[in-house]
C-alpha cells in the first residue's frame, strides 16, 4: 500500500465514520432488495445488511470490536426506538384494549409453547443442561434473554446469539408459516411474529402494516415481562 | 425534534434507573416504552405531533438498528459449535412453530372475542 492510502486507512479505521456510514449504505442496500421483492419476507433487510458488512469485514480484516466503535451509535438508537414503540400502542389503542383477554390467553400459551417448544427440540437432540438453559429464553429480548440464561445456569454469550437468530428466522419466515396456517388477521400475524422474534419480528410488522405492528410490540414487551417472571420459576420447579 | 428525542431519552433514563434500583427483569427500554405509552395516554390524543413524527421516522427503521448486533452475531457463530444441530433445529423449528402456533391461539380467541375486526 502507499503511504499515503496507508495513511487514509489508518483514519478510516480509526473513526467512526466509515463503520457508520457502511452500516448505513448496507442498510439501504438491504431496504432497495426488499423492495424489489416486493416486500416479500425472505428478503429480510437485517439478514442482508448484516451478510454484506460481514462479508466487507472478513475481506476488509477489520475486527467487528473496531467496526462497533461507528456501529455502536445505531446500535445505541435500539433503547430510544424500543420507547418509541409506545407511540404506535396508544395510537392503536382501541384495537388493542378491546382484545384485551384474548391477547393474555395467547400470551400465555405462546409464551409457555415458544420456550417449551426451544428447550424440547434441545433435549430430544441431545443439548446439555446449559444449552437448554440458553434455548430457553430464545423469543424474548436480548438483554432480558441474556439476563434470564444467566440466571438458570445457560451461557449469556451463546444466548444473544440464539435470539438474533431466532428473531431473523422468525421474520423472514414466520410470515409464510402465517400464511400457510390461514392466520389472516393482522392482529393475530403481528401478536404471533412479536411473541417469538422479538424486536428483529416488530420491525418486519411495523414494515408491512401498523395494526400488526402495534400487536407486535405489545406482544415482544409482555413476553419479555411473562417469560422474565415465570421461567426461572418454573425452571427451578422443573429442574430442583 | 429536539423536544421528542429528549422525551424519549428520558423515559428510556427513567426506565432503567427504576429497573436498576429496584433490581426489576426488565430492561430499560421496555419499562421506558410503558412510561410513555402511559405519558401519552394521559394526555390524549393529537397533543405530542413532533414526537409521533420522530416515533414513526425512528420505527421505519427499526431493522436498521439491529445490524451491527446481527453483524456480531454473524461473526460469532462458533460459539454454536458446542452444539450446533440441536441450537439450529431449535432456533428454525422452534420459532417458527412458536409463531404458528401463537398465530392460530391468538386468531381463534381474537375471533370468538374480539369482536370482528379480521383486518
Amino acid at each position: 500500500m502507499r503511504p499515503e492510502l496507508a495513511e487514509l486507512w489508518v483514519y478510516l479505521s480509526a473513526s467512526p465514520l466509515a463503520a457508520l456510514t457502511v452500516t448505513l449504505a448496507a442498510w439501504l442496500v438491504g431496504v432497495r432488495v426488499n423492495a424489489a421483492a416486493r416486500g416479500h419476507a425472505l428478503a429480510n433487510p437485517v439478514l442482508i445488511a448484516a451478510m454484506l458488512l460481514v462479508g466487507l469485514l472478513v475481506v476488509s480484516g477489520v475486527e467487528y470490536q473496531t467496526y462497533f466503535e461507528g456501529a455502536q451509535f445505531v446500535h445505541f438508537l435500539l433503547g430510544p426506538a424500543t420507547v418509541a414503540l409506545a407511540v404506535p400502542l396508544v395510537r392503536q389503542w382501541q384495537r388493542l384494549r378491546a382484545s384485551g383477554p384474548a391477547l393474555v390467553a395467547a400470551l400465555v400459551a405462546g409464551s409457555a409453547f415458544a420456550a417449551g417448544s426451544a428447550v424440547a427440540i434441545g433435549w430430544a437432540l441431545g443439548a446439555d443442561q446449559a444449552v437448554l438453559a440458553t434455548l430457553a429464553p430464545k423469543a424474548t429480548t436480548t438483554p432480558v434473554a441474556m439476563g434470564i440464561a444467566e440466571q438458570i445456569g445457560g451461557i449469556p454469550s451463546l444466548a444473544a446469539v440464539v435470539v438474533i437468530l431466532s428473531g431473523i428466522a422468525g421474520a423472514s419466515l414466520g410470515p409464510a408459516v402465517l400464511t400457510l396456517l390461514r392466520v389472516r388477521d393482522w392482529r393475530a400475524r403481528g401478536f404471533a411474529v412479536g411473541l417469538a422474534a422479538h424486536g428483529i419480528g416488530t420491525a418486519r410488522a411495523l414494515s408491512v402494516n401498523e395494526t400488526a405492528g402495534a400487536f407486535a410490540a405489545l406482544a415482544m414487551g409482555l413476553n419479555a415481562l411473562a417469560t422474565a417472571l415465570l421461567l426461572p420459576l418454573v425452571w427451578a420447579l422443573a429442574t430442583g | 425534534m429536539i423536544t421528542a428525542l429528549t422525551a424519549l431519552l428520558a423515559c428510556q433514563l427513567a426506565g432503567e434507573v427504576v429497573a436498576r434500583s429496584l433490581g426489576l427483569p426488565l430492561p430499560g427500554p421496555v419499562l421506558g416504552m410503558i412510561l410513555l405509552a402511559a405519558v401519552l395516554f394521559v394526555r390524549g390524543p393529537g397533543r405530542d405531533q413532533d414526537l409521533a413524527v420522530v416515533a414513526d421516522h425512528l420505527l421505519r427503521h427499526l431493522g436498521l438498528l439491529f445490524v451491527p448486533a446481527a453483524v456480531g452475531v454473524m461473526l460469532h457463530l462458533d460459539l454454536l459449535a458446542r452444539a450446533a444441530g440441536p441450537i439450529a433445529l431449535a432456533v428454525l423449528a422452534g420459532t417458527l412453530a412458536a409463531i404458528g402456533f401463537t398465530g392460530l391461539v391468538a386468531a381463534r380467541l381474537l375471533r370468538s372475542r374480539g369482536g370482528p375486526d379480521a383486518s
